[in-house]
């Protein structure tokens, strides 16, 4: 089977004043139809610029990343993301929020709205569909965010930090409803976090990167089943992994090559 | 017009969430304040100390420019003035303000311009109008043009380089576009900003009308004020301040209820 997302010797470049940051070095990865790739590592490993590339909200300074074999040239609708800090709009309601992608589509208004209610309903905000995201709570927006790019029915999910900004129990509640989710969907998502716990429970594979370039370090399966539940949690075989995982992020030697 | 409302996401709406019990008392406070003002008015100037109208004096005055049309007429005069000055640089610093805010080459091109015209009081630019432009409406209008131009052409261009980035990267990856994302997406978040720089020109424009009529005209309030003053006549300056700073005072009211309208989605602290 082909991947769905190819990282092709991904590199990326920033000029600063003082000469040029070397982001990301040659990352390489291939992520399968329907997998669950979370993404792990210190701040600097390039995790995100890998993500923002992906997304085609920045550029590669060489390489290329290919979705269902096209490379990506910029933004797309058929590459959702979602963000730390929710980037709701707003003046738009929830359903308006979520709306959006679908205004821009060209959906007629009665489809969109369907489309919406079964996407606000799937992350429940059924009651909040016409609250304005002021009066959401943190995980609410999130889960708002969530539905947003659900309903332009994307074929990829890019996920930066979506939950970093979250208290810890909201933060587990989101991850079991986003597992849920996935797994009805079954679409194939991306994930970047900080936390090596988040990045085991959710992920078919942890992706780990080290810093000083950004790099790919390791790649640690997660053979455990799903649905997921609070015994594969705190399980001896999760915190195995949890384990290795945690070794590879905290225990990284500096890089050997070009720097 | 303070200094504090160019900060749109905390000026202005302090109460708005407190609930009516604290806009009661505030209001009772405000009327307790002004009540006080006047009898202190009252008690220094009818012991004599201070050579000013006593309020009763001022209170007739009011009742007869207002009964023989004078004070209508002299505030529909400056009121038309403000209002057209006002509506045309306001119709102008929006669109200018976001092509500055949008496109790199606009602002560097009309930066400079904007930054020297903004330091020149827009009074000190009377002399030149009335030598160019004559001594009927149209140096009067100009200048409360200039003046509300300058003050919200800047706050509308603050507002567009200060859209969130991840706003706009949240709406390009949705799909949308250029034109889209500049639609839906840079112009209501740049709004509340628009808005306090509406609020601000409209303040500089009624300041720079009563300045501009004392200096040269026939008609409304800063021109009564200044024919008032030739006789001596304080009661006639008074009632002229007080419509001024009255008048001043409701249309900001308005703007700000225009502005808790168009911006009622925003988080206040």
């Amino acid at each position: 089977m082909t991947p769905k997302i190819v990282f092709d010797n991904v590199t990326r470049r920033f000029d600063l004043k003082g000469g040029s940051f070397l982001a990301l070095d040659r990352f390489s990865l291939d992520v399968a139809d329907g997998e669950f790739v979370t993404v792990v590592g210190p701040s600097g490993c390039g995790k995100s610029t890998a993500l923002n590339i992906a997304a085609g909200l920045l550029k590669a300074s060489s390489g290329e990343v290919t979705v269902d074999g096209k490379p990506v040239e910029g933004p797309g609708p058929e590459r959702g993301m979602i963000f730390q800090q929710y980037a709701l709009f707003p003046w738009l309601s929830v359903r308006d929020n979520v709306e959006f992608g679908l205004r821009i589509k060209g959906e007629p208004p009665a489809r969109r709205r369907e489309i919406a209610e079964r996407f606000i309903d799937l992350v429940g905000l059924g009651q909040f569909a016409d609250a304005l995201p002021k009066t959401l709570s943190g995980g609410m927006k999130q889960r708002c965010a969530i539905a947003r790019a659900y309903a332009v029915d994307p074929v990829i999910l890019l996920m930066d930090e979506p939950f970093g900004a979250l208290d810890a129990l909201t933060r587990v509640q989101l991850q079991d409803q986003l597992l849920e989710t996935w797994s009805r969907e079954r679409r194939t998502v991306m994930f970047i976090t900080h936390d090596v716990d988040e990045a085991v429970y959710l992920a078919n594979r942890v992706v780990v990167m080290a810093a000083g370039p950004g790099r790919l370090q390791e790649i640690i399966e997660v053979d455990l089943p799903y649905p997921r539940t609070e015994e594969i949690r705190l399980s001896p075989e999760f915190t195995a992994i949890r384990n290795r995982v945690w070794h590879a992020v905290y225990h990284q030697q500096p890089a050997q090559s070009h720097g | 017009m303070s200094a504090a409302s160019a900060k749109p996401r905390t000026a202005s709406s302090g109460k708005a969430d407190r609930g009516p019990a604290m806009d009661f008392a505030s209001l009772g406070l405000n009327i307790a304040g002004v009540a006080a003002g006047v009898a202190i008015w009252w008690a220094l100037t009818g012991s004599g100390v201070v050579g000013l109208p006593r309020p009763p004096e001022v209170l007739a005055r009011f009742i007869e420019l207002l009964g023989n049309g004078q004070l209508l007429r002299d505030t529909a005069a400056s009121l038309a003035r403000v209002l057209t000055g006002f509506l045309l640089g306001v119709l102008l610093a929006i669109p200018v303000g976001f092509a500055m805010g949008w496109y790199k080459v606009a602002r560097a091109l009309v930066e400079p311009y904007l930054q020297f015209f903004r330091m020149i009081p827009p009074l000190a630019i009377i002399p030149l109008a009335i030598v160019t432009m004559g001594i009927e409406e149209t140096p009067k209008i100009f200048v409360i043009f200039l003046a509300s131009f300058l003050a919200s052409v800047v706050a509308t261009y603050q507002g567009v380089i200060s859209v969130d980035r991840t706003m706009i990267n949240a709406a390009r990856v949705l799909g949308a576009k250029d034109f889209t994302i500049f639609r839906r997406v840079v112009v209501p978040a740049s709004t509340p900003f628009i808005l306090v720089g509406v609020r601000i020109g409209l303040g500089s424009a009624w300041a720079t009308v009563v300045a501009a009529e004392l200096i040269a005209a026939q008609s409304g309030l800063g021109y009564r004020m200044q024919q008032a003053q030739l006789y001596y006549d304080l009661p006639t300056i008074f009632v002229s301040l007080f419509a001024i700073g009255i008048l001043g005072l409701a249309m900001d009211r308005m703007l700000q209820a225009v502005e808790r309208r168009l911006t009622i989605w925003q988080e206040r602290i």
